[in-house]
Order: structure tokens, then C-alpha cells, then sequence
């Protein structure tokens, strides 16, 4: 059995998909009868190129480290000589994304215009994975679909409001298979296979060679009786071809992506699988969810883009940054919820369990949300009230003087660039950059940390949290 | 200071927890009507 496992690669993904902000959970339900604010909403979408040109998913897509981002702000800037196509995979376009829903849908349930689905199987076809896509889906989902809306599915629209398509609910008394429902699952099978296709496609991963996919992904896939049942592991692992992979979900709202990936490591290092994809798509509930203060702001709604992850795990090629097993940090039941102590678990305690010092890592990854998308509505900037606690816990151990926690927190923190994405944004983002950085740049350690809000399901009033650290391999 | 009054206690999840205002706001005498914590990212 292996001694250790490494991250053999990783690829992110964004769809720039801003006429369906309209149906996530907070603009579905705020702009319902208001007129104004619809016409103020659909106004201020971003178009693709502002979305390519965005500084901070420039820095998501690996164009540039995030502490390289320039100041704030960043709507309107621009970014020199950004690309669609960018090192850890891509922003696809709204057309190309609502061709690739179709590519991966299994049930018929999206009916795209035929103008639609002949321009989309077009482009989609000129695409550098367009050989691992079942294009001929896409051509068969043209159809009537304003004779599918009069039958009560979902309408779906290019921005602002061209009608493009619609979604058909799978059951009329099922809410688990509501349109608005399927609409969310199908955004997020379509965005993790996308993160996959780019793995395989531009790290070169035989796709027959995965054991295990495990997703990460937030929506629950189910009927009535069974909500969250799953499984969108094995369901992206079928759509892209890894015949050989079996797989599970890793559910624990935006800090999933840790345990998935520790759990990942785990089956590795005993020997039960060879190789293992950990994996997410996006959340289309959050898009839109601050659209009335980026509106008050002046600002374009900037909650326009899913997100997408996939990274590989395997055992020690003697190259590839290790996952170090010893140094997982978790956030016990006794240690309660302020946040400090939530810190200090996810981060000292794993760094003491190897003998190491806070000083000895070179990047702390926290929830790395965009504060240009948190501030206007009152919500902050997380990733520095992240840095700033971890520093002063630092200053509490005496590794640092208290004028040491602005240096900290420049040094080994980073300014939010990632789209509030939940658990994409929850230091996994980072990750193809910890790869990077632990490669070809200059860090030798690396610790992931994400907290998970259980709260909010009213089933316990606890949080969660999970850290793992990343090191250089020596060979 | 809370006589006649009840409690509304919300908490942010990146800051001061629906919890953790319940437990003062309780210390000081005064009847909890709802907590809650939410998560705005």
C-alpha cells in the first residue's frame, strides 16, 4: 500500500450563465410581481466579455495568483490579455452552457429553441472536449418550447430575456422533482463534467484508470422519498466516461470538499482504490443572492457564474504535492462555535499534531469568497476576517508580535477572488494554485481549511469544519 | 433592561453566532423567543 497520497492535478470551471440568476433562490422569489425590479435586475447582467474581463475569475482560472490582483475595485477594470480558455480550464459562455445541459441530460428534460440548439451544438462542437460530449443530445433537444411552457415547464432564457429554452418538472406531486429542482441538479451535473472533461482532457488522466468519484457538490439529487439521495459522483463519473469508477457523495454543506478530499486520500493510502476524482459543480441556488445590494451599489449583478472542480487523487508519484493524512484538522463537537476556536482547531491543532509551526505554512486557502460581491450587502469581507483571526492566533502563540499580523496576514493570505460559490469558493478553488505554488513556485506547505454552516438545515445548531495540509514532495 | 421584553437573536456564521447572543442575552435576564444563525455566501 502507498504511504502517501498526492494531488496529481485539478481544473476549475466557470459558466457565465446570467439569465438563469433569474431562478436562483433569492431572485426567484424577490422578483415575483415587481415589475421595477425585475427591469432593474435584467439591466444590469453582465455580458461575456465583462464576465472574461473580470479580474478576479482571471485569478480563479489561474491567469494570474490572487495576490496579484490588482486593488479594488475590479467591475469595469478589466484584466490585460484575458482569455476564455485560461490554465485551470475556462469560462464557457450562457448558448454553449445551456448545449451542454442538453449533452448531459438523460431524461429529456430540457427543450431548447431550435435557433438554440443548432447554435449551441455548433460551438459545442468546435470545442477542445467536443469528442468527449454527446453532441447528438443537444440536436435532439430542439423542440417546441413554448408549447413545453404552456405545459408548465420552466422557462430558461439567454440574457436578459431571450427565451432559449424551458426545463420539464419529472413529476407533477413530486417537489424533489420540480423543474426549479431539476433545473439546479442539471446546472450541476453540467458544471462538474465540465471540471472533469477539462482534467482528463488537459492533464492528460486516462478516464478508464479512476476507481472512485466522489462529489462534493451542494444540491441533493432525489425524489420525495429519499430528498438528498445522490448520487452525483457516479453520475458525472457515467457522462464522462470513467467506466471503471464507481462513486459517492460527500455532503456537508460549503465544507464538503475537505472531508471529500481527506476521505479521498484516505481510501488511497489503505490501499482500497488507486485513484479517486474528487469533484463539484456548481450551485445555482446562491446565483443572484446579493443582487439588491450590487444594485444599490451601481454595480452589475455579480452572482452571474457557476462554478466547477475536479482534482485527482492517487498514490505518491514522488512529484505531485502530498496530502499529509497526519496533519487533518477538524472541529470537534466540544470546541462550540466562536470563531476562534473554530480557527484554532483547523489550524493549530493539525500543525501541533506534526510539530510544526503556524510560520512553517507559506499559504493558508480559507473561504475565498469576492468581497466586490459580499460587501455591498452587508456581508463583509470573509477571507480577511478569516486571515485576520488566523493571524491573531498566531500573535496568541507568540510566533508573531501583534505589529506581525498585517505581514501575516498579506504574506499568507489572499484577497477573496472566488464567486460565493459555497463550497467551491471554500479553499478548494485554491487548490490548483497550491499545486502550482508547490511545484514550480515557492511554497513548500499549503493548508486548506472550510467551514460548513449545519446550522441552517435546523437539524443541530453546530457548524463544521475541516483542514488538511498540502506539502512539496521531496521524491 | 429586558423587562417586558423577549429576544430575537440572529448570529452571521462568520461572526457572532444566533447561539452565543441567546447565552448573553439569557445571562442577563432576559427570555429567548428564537435563535438562528444564518450564512449569507
Amino acid at each position: 500500500m502507498p504511504e502517501t497520497a498526492v494531488v496529481r492535478a485539478a481544473s476549475l470551471v466557470l459558466a457565465h450563465t446570467p439569465g438563469l440568476a433569474r431562478h436562483g433562490s433569492k431572485p426567484m422569489r424577490t422578483l415575483a410581481g415587481n415589475a421595477e425590479l425585475t427591469t432593474s435586475f435584467l439591466g444590469n447582467l453582465r455580458s461575456f466579455d465583462d464576465a472574461v474581463n473580470y479580474p478576479p475569475h482571471q485569478a480563479f482560472l489561474g491567469a494570474c495568483h490572487p495576490r496579484e490582483l490588482p486593488d479594488r475595485p475590479w467591475v469595469g477594470t478589466g484584466f490585460p490579455g484575458a482569455e476564455r480558455f485560461a490554465p485551470f480550464g475556462e469560462l464557457m459562455p450562457e448558448e454553449e452552457f445551456f448545449g451542454l445541459m442538453a449533452a448531459v441530460d438523460e431524461f429529456d428534460l430540457l427543450v431548447l429553441t431550435p435557433e438554440v440548439a443548432e447554435r449551441a451544438a455548433k460551438r459545442l462542437a468546435s470545442h477542445p472536449l467536443a469528442d468527449r460530449l454527446d453532441l447528438g443530445r443537444i440536436t435532439a433537444a430542439s423542440g417546441d418550447v413554448a408549447a413545453a411552457v404552456t405545459s408548465g415547464a420552466l422557462p430558461v432564457y439567454l440574457a436578459p430575456d431571450v427565451l432559449a429554452g424551458a426545463l420539464r418538472g419529472a413529476h407533477a406531486e413530486d417537489e424533489s422533482l420540480a423543474a426549479h429542482v431539476l433545473l439546479e441538479n442539471l446546472a450541476c451535473k453540467a458544471t462538474g463534467t465540465l471540471a472533469l472533461l477539462h482534467l482528463l482532457h488537459d492533464h492528460d488522466v486516462d478516464p478508464t484508470a479512476i476507481d472512485y468519484t466522489i462529489s462534493c457538490s451542494e444540491e441533493a439529487v432525489g425524489d420525495r422519498y429519499q430528498r438528498g439521495g445522490g448520487n452525483m459522483g457516479k453520475t458525472i463519473a457515467s457522462v464522462a466516461g470513467l467506466d471503471s469508477s464507481s462513486g459517492a457523495d460527500v455532503k456537508n454543506f460549503c465544507a464538503a470538499p475537505i472531508p471529500a478530499l481527506v476521505i479521498a486520500a484516505s481510501l488511497v493510502v489503505a490501499g482500497v482504490f488507486e485513484q479517486v476524482v474528487v469533484l463539484a459543480g456548481g450551485s445555482l441556488p446562491k446565483l443572484g443572492m446579493k443582487f439588491e445590494g450590487h444594485l444599490r451599489h451601481g454595480l452589475p449583478v455579480l452572482e452571474d457564474v457557476l462554478g466547477g472542480v475536479a482534482v485527482l487523487v492517487s498514490a505518491d508519484d514522488g512529484v505531485s504535492p502530498r496530502i499529509r493524512l497526519d496533519a487533518v484538522g477538524r472541529h470537534r463537537v466540544s470546541s462550540g462555535g466562536a470563531g476562534a476556536q473554530i480557527l484554532h482547531d483547523l489550524t493549530v491543532q493539525p500543525l501541533e499534531a506534526v510539530g510544526m509551526r503556524m510560520l512553517e505554512v507559506d499559504d493558508y486557502a480559507t473561504e475565498l469568497h469576492n468581497p466586490e460581491i459580499t460587501e455591498p450587502q452587508g456581508s463583509g469581507d470573509v477571507a480577511a476576517r478569516n486571515y485576520r483571526t488566523i493571524a491573531a492566533l498566531a500573535a496568541r502563540r507568540k510566533e508573531i508580535a501583534r505589529d506581525g499580523i498585517e505581514p501575516f496576514v498579506a504574506e499568507r493570505g489572499m484577497p477573496g477572488y472566488a464567486p460565493t460559490q459555497g463550497h467551491i469558493a471554500s479553499a478548494i478553488c485554491y487548490l490548483p494554485h497550491a499545486l502550482r505554488r508547490l511545484q514550480g513556485g515557492s511554497a513548500s506547505k499549503v493548508l486548506l481549511l472550510a467551514k460548513g454552516s449545519l446550522f441552517l438545515g435546523r437539524m443541530s445548531q453546530r457548524s463544521d469544519g475541516m483542514s488538511v495540509l498540502l506539502e512539496r514532495n521531496g521524491g | 433592561m429586558f423587562d417586558g421584553k423577549q429576544v430575537i437573536a440572529i448570529g452571521e456564521r462568520d461572526g457572532v453566532s444566533g447561539t452565543a447572543i441567546a447565552a448573553c442575552a439569557e445571562a442577563a435576564g432576559a427570555p429567548i423567543a428564537y435563535v438562528a444563525t444564518e450564512c449569507f455566501v
